[in-house]
């Protein structure tokens, strides 16, 4: 990992954790985000997109526990951190904007606290230092007249203005990396187009790196520099953009794009990815969407995928894509030496 | 209403006639007899034919769900006509309304709260068809289990809880609900907005199979305008409780009119078409309902709107054979 | 296609799901190690009321001079109480009111709570206006005062004094349930059941009801506690029970004046007391998760 990484996450283990049984959910992601960089995670519900994005904050709810794995900051290892050393770069360095702009701001407070109270806390500003500050953020997201603006509670915003609150908020520090869960999912898409255009020049303004969680690959189309497709709690594909759009290789991926309908061209009917997502109990041993996969093999099912990469930096984990695929889809079977192999293939065609 | 006269000749299995739909704001006070309204649905034309798929677009807000709602009754009409085949369903008993549950039916968006937690999903079907007399009594499971299997689940599912269901799953059960009466008409609210893509497009497939097989009228809703465009005949466009723009589908997604219309379809990010094309973002937000602007309701948006828009609504009027839009200056 | 489909069918018909769905809500139960002791205790507890003179060692108004406020023993296993009675026999006795009194107070008041609610929640309106403002009218009463009015109008005696805690409960109820049907009636099920054409007693009864149940459950159990209380209470001011019929508020209330001297006059109906309610309250939990389908 390079040094302009501005955030490496390395061989991450996340489960949730009962009185009998650890039960994992996310399993050896890997995966980093240069300083500037957009990255896109992308799954469907369960895929474990939101679990990784709280592993970094340092939120995971009181049963959830990083079993394995680091998520190195700036090179410092954050699953290492107490409480209070956490406290300090949560806000501060790393900000996080949620889906639900409404349950995200506190009721009973106005806006230009909400926002100033951060200010305060983290920059020892004075509240007077810190009020402008507020009206400053709040111009910067384009809400018109801010110095009124912050004098009002959020049930008198809309659901866009409020979500652009929460992004003045989460700016507020000039956090290094910016996490957006599924930030524009609760809006219209007049008002999410709005929201993205605001992103997107805001990212190249402040030149800091950000990580948005989508299901919408609409979405991911407009902001993403990079993209990380997560299925079962494991990566599946990491490509650019461009790329990834252009030419994808995981067949997860390709079914996701295909399965969107499309507006420039007819279809009678739209192809699918048959069956659903298992749950962690009958998760297959092997690859985890061999059980819905129109390539699977035997093989597919017993032995987890190992990882090809081809240009640009562009992965895929599939067995499709091994050297000795050819073989793997006859026999059904895969050996020591085929392994091996496997590990040393290269993605063509990318 | 002349527009609508023109299209009699053509056989219509629901007819929208100026529907409206207003909802009092806040209780009239003992002491106060100012009423508020807001109007969630204001004059809205339209008819459907026989197996055809009606497409309704809007944000959040513009009173697509309670258009919905009100022509299937569920929510009183304020003012205006729905001909169901013909007769005036918005004056109805309830004993004629609960008739008229057996034509009309109607899918919700929400496939966890749209399911009774503590009724096993046989128990919802058969009372369905129990209540109705669908089939005789001895003939019951079968037929439910038929319906299970016709939605892609299998028979032994009668005697599961939903919460034992995936989201698809869960909205396979619901569209089995509403095919228990066998209707003619399925309004879909948002039938596949909560589902993963994935499954949305199974439940897609699967709505456009079971539309052939058992001959279906469809009003489907939704905010999407790609999957609008997938499974419809036609489309509406709907803004602040009005119909905007009502066309064919082709003839709306090559060639729209309004600029509303124009706007909704610039915002929506496409996976397919990677150029970058020049984008109209609206300014600002959707009006509140209780403050509508005067004239033409998009006036405080549209980036072409005069003086006149402020002063005079349009009318919504043909622009050719198969589509009406509603601005001065289309 | 068709054979295999009618093959599944026959297939499943077998298992007679309806036993195997009782079975599993019996085990479900049964995993609730302390609700099945608490049903067990309630179980014996009636047991011993319905079979009082047989349970008990002394008839329970019986008075021994020689054996005053004394403390548990061998003969005595909750001691004797001012008079000398024995109070384990009391004890029993006193289930049979105390019991009654919680049970059927509480029953009125369900049985008037749960209608009434349920029609003023789902459908609003004038109704629920005026049902509403009648609950508020008797839930600005002090509970004990406005039970001490309806017992002395309807004269003194354990019936109408059962019937005037259910009364002083009822609004409690109404309340409860009515909230809870504004919860859930515009949720989307009940909508849904209503587009499928169902008539409204059958969406109010069938689907919204059971919905409402879990904490209903709740709140009667701590109703019966508050009910036993009342009675003991009404019976102190001489209009519940009549002396020397024992019951566990009665009891209660008269072991007050000896809690220095004799503590276990007052000790031992309160740790019945106490016990009924808890029991009544685990078995409550129980039997609501044994309905929840979500838990398995």
């Amino acid at each position: 990992m390079s040094s302009k990484d501005q955030l490496a996450v390395k061989n991450l283990h996340v489960g949730f954790q009962n009185k009998k049984s650890f039960t994992k959910i996310i399993d050896g992601i890997n995966f980093s985000v240069k300083k500037g960089e957009t990255l896109c995670i992308v799954g469907e519900s369960g895929c474990g997109k939101s679990l990784t994005s709280l592993s970094i904050m340092g939120l995971l709810p009181k049963t959830g526990k990083v079993s394995e794995g680091e998520i190195l900051f700036d090179g410092q290892d954050l699953t290492g951190l107490n409480e209070k050393q956490m406290s300090k770069i949560r806000g501060n360095e790393i900000s996080m904007i949620f889906q639900e702009p409404m349950t995200s701001l506190n009721p009973v407070h106005k806006i230009g606290w909400q926002i100033s109270e951060s200010i305060v806390l983290h920059q020892k500003l004075s509240k007077k230092q810190a009020e402008e500050k507020a009206i400053d953020m709040l111009k910067l997201v384009g809400i018109p007249s801010p110095d009124k603006r912050i004098h009002q509670y959020p049930h008198e915003l809309s659901g866009g203005m409020r979500q652009r609150v929460m992004i003045a908020m989460a700016l507020s520090c000039n956090p290094k990396l910016l996490i957006a869960d599924e930030p524009t999912t609760a809006l219209d898409v007049t008002i999410q187009a709005q929201i993205l255009e605001l992103m997107n020049k805001l990212k190249t303004e402040l030149h800091m790196s950000i990580i948005m969680i989508t299901h919408d690959l609409g979405v991911v189309s407009e902001i993403a520099d990079k993209v990380l497709v997560m299925y079962a709690g494991k990566v599946v594909e990491y490509s650019d953009v461009k790329t990834l759009f252009a030419n994808p290789q995981h067949p997860y991926t390709q079914g996701l794009i295909e399965s969107i309908p499309k507006l420039n061209e007819e279809q009678d009917e739209l192809p699918i990815i048959k069956g659903s997502v298992p749950s962690p109990d009958e998760m297959p041993k092997g690859c985890r969407f061999s059980t819905r996969c129109p390539y699977a093999t035997n093989a597919c099912f017993n032995e987890v995928p190992p990882m090809i990469s081809g240009e640009a930096g562009h992965q895929v984990h599939c067995w499709k894509y091994t050297e000795c695929w050819e073989i793997v889809e006859k026999e059904g079977l895969i050996d020591a030496g085929m392994r091996e192999t496997a590990a040393a293939s290269q993605l063509i065609g990318s | 209403m002349q527009a609508c006269e023109k299209q009699q000749p053509q056989v219509s299995l629901l007819e929208v006639r100026s529907l409206k739909k207003y909802f009092p704001v806040g209780k009239p006070g003992l002491f106060s007899r100012e009423k508020q309204e807001v109007k969630a649905v204001d004059d809205i034309s339209f008819s459907v034919k026989k197996g055809e798929t009606l497409g309704i677009v809007g944000e959040s807000g513009c009173g697509k769900s309670t258009m919905g709602r009100a022509i299937l009754q569920l929510q009183a009409p304020t003012g205006g006509e729905v001909l169901f085949e013909g007769q005036d369903i918005s004056k109805l008993s309830k004993k004629e309304i609960r008739d008229l549950r057996k034509d009309i039916q109607i899918i919700f968006q929400d496939p966890f709260g749209s399911l009774n937690q503590r009724m096993t999903v046989g128990a919802m079907l058969s009372e369905i068809v129990h209540v109705h007399k669908i089939v005789p009594k001895e003939k019951e499971l079968n037929y439910v289990q038929k319906l299970l299997q016709d939605v892609g689940l299998r028979a032994e599912h009668y005697w599961r809880y939903p919460h034992e269901f995936s989201g698809g799953q869960r909205q396979r059960i619901s569209i089995a609900r509403a095919l228990a009466v066998r209707p003619k008409l399925i309004i879909c609210d948002e039938a596949v907005s909560a589902l993963d893509v994935s499954v949305q497009a199974q439940v897609l497939n699967l709505l456009q199979k079971l539309k052939q097989k058992y001959q279906l009228t469809y009003i489907f809703i939704s905010h999407d305008l790609s999957v609008v465009k997938h499974i419809s005949d036609r489309v509406g466009v709907m803004y602040l409780g009005k119909m905007v723009e009502l066309a064919d589908k082709h003839e709306m997604y090559s060639n729209p009119q309004h600029p509303y219309t124009k706007a909704l379809f610039s915002a929506i990010p496409d996976v397919s078409s990677q150029a970058k094309k020049e984008r109209v973002v609206l300014k600002g937000d959707v009006p509140s309902p209780l403050d509508i602007p005067s004239g033409c309701r998009f006036h405080s948006r549209c980036p072409l709107a005069t003086d006149k828009c402020k002063a005079e609504a349009p009318e919504f009027r043909d622009l050719n054979r198969v589509h009406k839009a509603a601005c001065h200056y289309v | 296609m068709a054979q295999l489909q009618e093959a599944t069918i026959k297939e499943v018909k077998v298992q007679s799901p309806r036993a195997t769905m009782y079975m599993g809500m019996l085990k479900r139960f049964l995993q609730n190690k302390l609700a099945v002791v608490a049903g067990f205790f309630i179980v014996l507890l009636i047991g011993s009321a319905l079979f009082a003179p047989a349970v008990a060692p002394y008839d329970p108004g019986a008075q021994d001079y020689t054996k005053i406020m004394n403390s548990p023993s061998a003969e005595h296993w909750m001691g004797t109480d001012e008079i000398g009675r024995d109070i384990f026999s009391r004890v029993i006795f006193g289930a049979r009111v105390s019991l009654q009194a919680g049970l059927i107070s509480v029953a009125i008041a369900l049985g008037v709570g749960i209608p009434v609610g349920l029609i003023a929640g789902y459908y609003r309106g004038f109704l629920d206006e005026i049902i509403m403002r009648i609950t508020d009218a008797l839930l600005s009463f002090p509970s004990l005062v406005l039970a001490l009015a309806l017992a002395a109008v309807l004269g003194a005696g354990l019936e109408n004094a059962m019937i005037a805690i259910g009364i002083v409960l009822t609004p409690n109820f109404i309340r409860l349930v009515r909230a809870e049907v504004l919860a859930h009636r515009e949720r989307e099920y009940v909508e849904a059941a209503k587009a499928s054409g169902l008539r409204d007693w059958r969406v109010i009864l069938v689907h919204i009801f059971p919905n409402t149940l879990a904490p209903m459950m709740v709140q009667a159990t701590l109703a019966i506690a508050s009910a036993i209380i009342s009675e003991a209470s009404l019976s102190y001011l001489g209009l519940g029970t009549q002396p020397p019929t024992p019951s566990w508020g009665a009891m209660l209330s008269a072991g007050q004046g000896y809690l220095a001297d004799a503590p276990w006059i007052a000790i031992a109906p309160g740790i019945f007391i106490f016990l009924t309610v808890i029991s009544i309250n685990l078995f409550g939990d129980g039997v609501r998760d044994m309905l929840d389908p979500k838990l398995k």
